[in-house]
């Protein structure tokens, strides 16, 4: 009886611990609820506006991806989508390409149907896939909140790790006041085998809208 | 039809009068920085929003009313605007005007927002709509990443006052 007791409140303590000391983790992480710096990426397969359908799996002989949040609405995201295809265009023939992700609850904004997502890819010509997160779960796993929202990811192996969370550039109201290229410096260190130097940044966007919210 | 013709043009007139009162600055961070440090005993609201955000314009109502509310007891109000600097005349004002707002409106023309974000809160991702409320005097501050309703928002101001 007594040695219950005992092993009872050991157990509890152990718990409370455990219990303390995974919070303690997630909150040293920068995304709490989603992957931070130098986590790896689950695969993930969505549809593209092409009508396939793409995994992350798909990209294993490629030197790393550009994983773009984006919207067809979001003010933020069409100011920056002209950089986006211009980091596909520079970057995919160094095998390291982008693949944009829209993540937002299309019954909040009909500019983010599938439809109208299938019309912008081919008015913009997109020469990269543009995958809709109907269920959301990659948008949750990857903690993305808002658009646009960049996770530059290095493949080795077939084993892709998150290297940068954050922001295109310094500028999103002007393309040529900017200074600070955050996605292409990280790219272009993982590129050199040269370890990312500003790993995380934050800007402005627009929210995405979850739909149970 | 003559007095509905009269009203109208009194309510024109009283919007004219309610849209020469209300004005949009457009500032840089400095501005906010001061709202963040003073040590004045005045409790901030600082709502993050955008015209075409609809969850932020869903919540401006609140943050109206708590400015009438709330003006007489230390209590300031300030919609700050994540619209680009370039919409301002043609978005941003006619915005405003349109709906009355008395509570105080800024533009914050500062795109690297990278450099100030977690100066507002160190939580904060970004997104928008996003509040914080602040007195300096009283050491507290509170922020949400979040869309607030009137409720919410007379709760956590009432551990301000």
């Amino acid at each position: 009886m007594k040695n219950k007791f005992w092993l009872a409140l050991v157990a509890i303590l152990a718990l409370g611990m455990a219990t303390t000391l995974f919070f303690r983790s997630q909150l040293a992480q920068a995304s709490p609820n989603g992957y931070g710096i130098g986590a790896t990426v689950a695969n993930f397969t969505l549809q593209n506006v092409g009508g396939n359908s793409v995994s992350l799996a798909d990209y294993k002989d490629k030197k790393g991806v550009i994983v773009v949040f984006t919207t067809n609405h979001c003010p933020f995201a069409k100011a920056y989508e002209e950089r986006i295809i211009g980091l596909d265009k520079k970057y995919a023939s160094l095998q390291f390409p982008v693949i944009a992700i829209n993540s937002n609850d299309a019954s909040d904004y009909e500019e983010d149907s599938f439809d109208n997502m299938k019309k912008r890819a081919s008015e913009k010509r997109y020469s990269f896939p543009y995958l809709q997160d109907i269920t959301q779960a990659v948008a949750k796993a990857f903690g993305a909140t808002r658009t646009p929202h960049v996770f530059v990811l290095k493949n080795e192996g077939s084993k892709f790790t998150v290297q940068y969370i954050g922001t295109i550039d310094d500028n999103y109201q002007d393309p040529t006041s900017v200074t600070k290229r955050y996605v292409e410096d990280a790219v272009n260190n993982i590129l050199a085998g040269k370890p990312v130097v500003v790993t995380q940044t934050k800007a402005v966007g627009c929210a995405i809208g979850w739909k149970d919210a | 039809m003559r007095k509905i013709i009269a009203l109208l043009g009194l309510g024109l007139l009283f919007n004219h009068f309610e849209a020469n009162c209300q004005q949009v600055n457009v500032i840089k961070w400095p501005e906010v920085q001061e709202v963040l440090t003073t040590s004045s005993d005045t409790t901030y609201v600082l709502n993050f929003w955008a015209t075409w955000c609809k969850p932020c314009i869903s919540e401006l109502p609140f943050f109206e009313e708590v400015h009438k509310k709330y003006k007489n007891k230390n209590v300031k109000v300030v919609l700050i605007s994540m619209d680009f600097v370039k919409d301002l005349n043609t978005r941003v004002i006619p915005f405003v005007n349109q709906r009355n707002l008395s509570t105080k409106v800024w533009l914050l023309n500062e795109p690297d927002a990278n450099e100030w974000i977690d100066k507002i809160d160190s939580t904060w991702s970004g997104a928008i709509p996003a509040t914080l409320i602040i007195n300096n005097s009283k050491k507290k501050k509170v922020f949400f990443e979040q869309k607030l309703d009137y409720d919410r928002l007379v709760k956590e101001l009432s551990d301000f006052l």
